[in-house]
């Protein structure tokens, strides 16, 4: 017990130094997780989270069987689905492209292009997919009228929406999701490479025994991280690039959840919603874990 | 080593391939910027498609005429440099103490930071939180409503830890306290690690709009993004821009106003970036090695 005193008071600055961080994380991190519980409340702002009554899992019951509870499971899978099959392939690639170039001018310069979208905001990003896409003055409909087509109303038509979307994260995020990549090919053994090449291995032989096998673990990390990520992080840019016509295959769960629960103000039901997302996500991490740790042995945790 | 006729050829479609996905990358900016030095009527008649046409700068005048927009700019960049501040004195105190193997209850507290990278309360819970702080539609939203991200705190973390313990050895044994040693001694054997970390938190505070868009009322704390959204998203500022007669005497459309805000806004990062550019991969490798 003594020395758990003097301790504390050996280390009372490194204390004082950790008190922002924690009483901020407890704020602004834990302290939501106590309104949580409105998601089983009838919830008025006038009565407070801890007044309102309870009123178990209505509104569980109320989105299951609403109209939009298929429509955002489907898209929020199916949209998850394209990213993983095009989005998450395409920094690897790059990668494997760009690991292959001697030149190093010539590799900077195609690194320092590609990483640039990343650090423009969405906002900016969606408004230029927009604009460029605008049926009566977007360039991209310029063109294809040049080479004889017809005009496309790219964004009204909900069957291209998931297209644009997810190439709209390709041009975003390749590039710069591809430096992870590139940091693991970076560490895998030169010494395996010459053993190869004593042995006759071509280029091709190479790169499919030696760089994919070394790069597995990483790509597996990242899958896993990936998948934890998807179902809730991308809503911010639906809702910048999604409009009534296109609900149909755009709107998500968390998309679903900022109309409902920011624009209509029903608290309650959208934070059920809201917490339904977490768990499918949760779900989901898991299951990708499980998978990933009985296929490949790597693993999250 | 000699290279056989398929590795030569490989290599060349590989630079090829790679030149053109760089140039694809780079080719909406190029549109943007000439779109908006060009007339507008050349832009809407399709006579853009890679260099300025009838150059015409008369679109850049409309929107510097435009003082919303210099309100919007004035925040993000006083969000960016308070937020930032703000957010470097939260996650170096924190990360520092978490770094110090000595003390108690350190996995604990680490555990609760990371955690917060899983679990989330979700959108509406976070929002009424806001609200029951007190900080709904006040300023403080986004100097102080994001001040720790826990990955950035990871980094921070592995760089404190990264400093040799015989440094701090000598230093307490000169009567130096944790405060002073880490003023003295960690600050400045960690500037590439703050660097970066600054870096990462600026970017996000002068990109971020989502929570500033639905915690932000009044029009004059609104950053740049959100004013961003309703001018070239929604369109709902281009009233201001669409006066047909003065458009066609000087040459100007709601186009190329749209493009010309998009350059005005993206030349900070632009122009910073290159420099920049090589503590984001070190950051990000970090990060991902740690995390």
């Amino acid at each position: 017990m003594l020395k758990i005193k003097k301790n504390i008071y050996r280390d009372r600055y490194l204390y004082l130094l950790l008190a922002p961080m924690i009483i901020w994380v407890i704020l602004f991190k834990y302290k939501p997780l106590y309104g949580l519980q409105i998601a089983f409340k009838d919830y008025s702002l006038f009565k407070g989270i801890a007044e309102s009554p309870w009123v178990g899992l209505e509104h569980f019951k109320t989105f299951f069987t609403g109209p939009y509870f298929y429509r955002t499971i489907r898209n929020t899978f199916l949209l998850n689905l394209m990213i993983l099959a095009f989005g998450f392939p395409a920094p690897i690639l790059l990668a494997l492209l760009l690991n292959e170039i001697k030149n190093l001018k010539y590799k900077s310069f195609v690194q320092t292009a590609t990483y640039l979208p990343h650090f423009i905001s969405s906002v900016i990003v969606a408004g230029i997919v927009i604009n460029f896409l605008s049926p009566s003055t977007g360039v991209i409909n310029i063109i294809i009228e040049r080479l004889g087509f017809e005009r496309i109303y790219f964004l009204i038509k909900p069957e291209l929406f998931r297209g644009i979307f997810v190439g709209m994260g390709i041009w975003q995020e390749a590039g710069f999701k591809s430096i992870v990549f590139l940091a693991a090919l970076a560490g895998i053994d030169q010494q395996l490479y010459e053993a190869a090449r004593i042995d006759g291995a071509s280029r091709f032989k190479q790169a499919l025994h030696v760089t994919i096998p070394g790069l597995l673990p990483t790509i597996m990390i990242m899958f896993i991280i990936q998948i934890g990520n998807l179902v809730t992080l991308s809503f911010e840019k639906i809702i910048l690039l999604y409009n009534p016509a296109t609900y149909e295959t755009a709107d998500v769960l968390g998309s679903y959840v900022y109309r409902v629960g920011l624009v209509d103000a029903q608290y309650d039901l959208a934070a059920a919603v809201g917490l339904f997302e977490t768990l499918v996500a949760f779900v989901l991490v898991v299951g990708a874990n499980k998978l990933s740790k009985h296929l490949t042995k790597n693993s999250l945790w | 080593m000699k290279k056989s006729k398929g590795e030569l050829i490989f290599s060349i479609v590989n630079k090829l391939v790679l030149g053109i996905i760089a140039l694809v990358t780079l080719y909406p900016f190029v549109y943007v910027l000439s779109a908006s030095i060009s007339n507008g009527e050349a832009v809407a008649a399709g006579q853009v498609l890679l260099l300025p046409k009838n150059i015409n700068f008369s679109a850049y005048g409309k929107v510097m005429e435009f003082r919303g927009l210099w309100v919007a700019y004035g925040n993000t960049i006083f969000y960016a440099v308070v937020g930032t501040a703000t957010c470097m004195f939260f996650s170096v105190t924190g990360a520092y103490a978490l770094s110090k193997h000595r003390l108690m209850g350190r996995k604990f507290f680490t555990i609760m930071v990371t955690l917060t990278m899983w679990f989330k309360a979700g959108t509406v819970p976070e929002f009424l939180n806001f609200r029951s702080l007190g900080l709904y539609n006040t300023r403080a939203v986004p100097i102080i409503g994001f001040a720790i991200v826990a990955f950035n705190v990871i980094i921070l973390k592995t760089y404190f830890e990264s400093v040799p313990e015989s440094l701090e050895e000598s230093a307490s044994i000169d009567g130096a306290n944790d405060l002073r040693i880490l003023a003295s001694i960690y600050l400045p054997l960690s500037k590439a690690g703050l660097a970066t970390v600054a870096l990462f938190y600026a970017i996000s505070k002068w990109n971020g709009f989502f929570w500033s868009m639905i915690l932000l009322r009044d029009e004059n704390k609104v950053p740049l993004q959100v004013l961003l959204r309703k001018m070239i998203i929604e369109m709902n500022a281009t009233s201001e821009f669409s006066d047909a007669v003065e458009m066609a005497r000087l040459g100007y459309s709601v186009e190329t106003v749209v493009y010309a805000t998009i350059i005005i806004s993206i030349i900070p990062m632009v122009v910073v970036y290159p420099f920049v550019q090589k503590y984001f991969t070190k950051g990000t490798m970090v990060g991902a090695v740690k995390g």
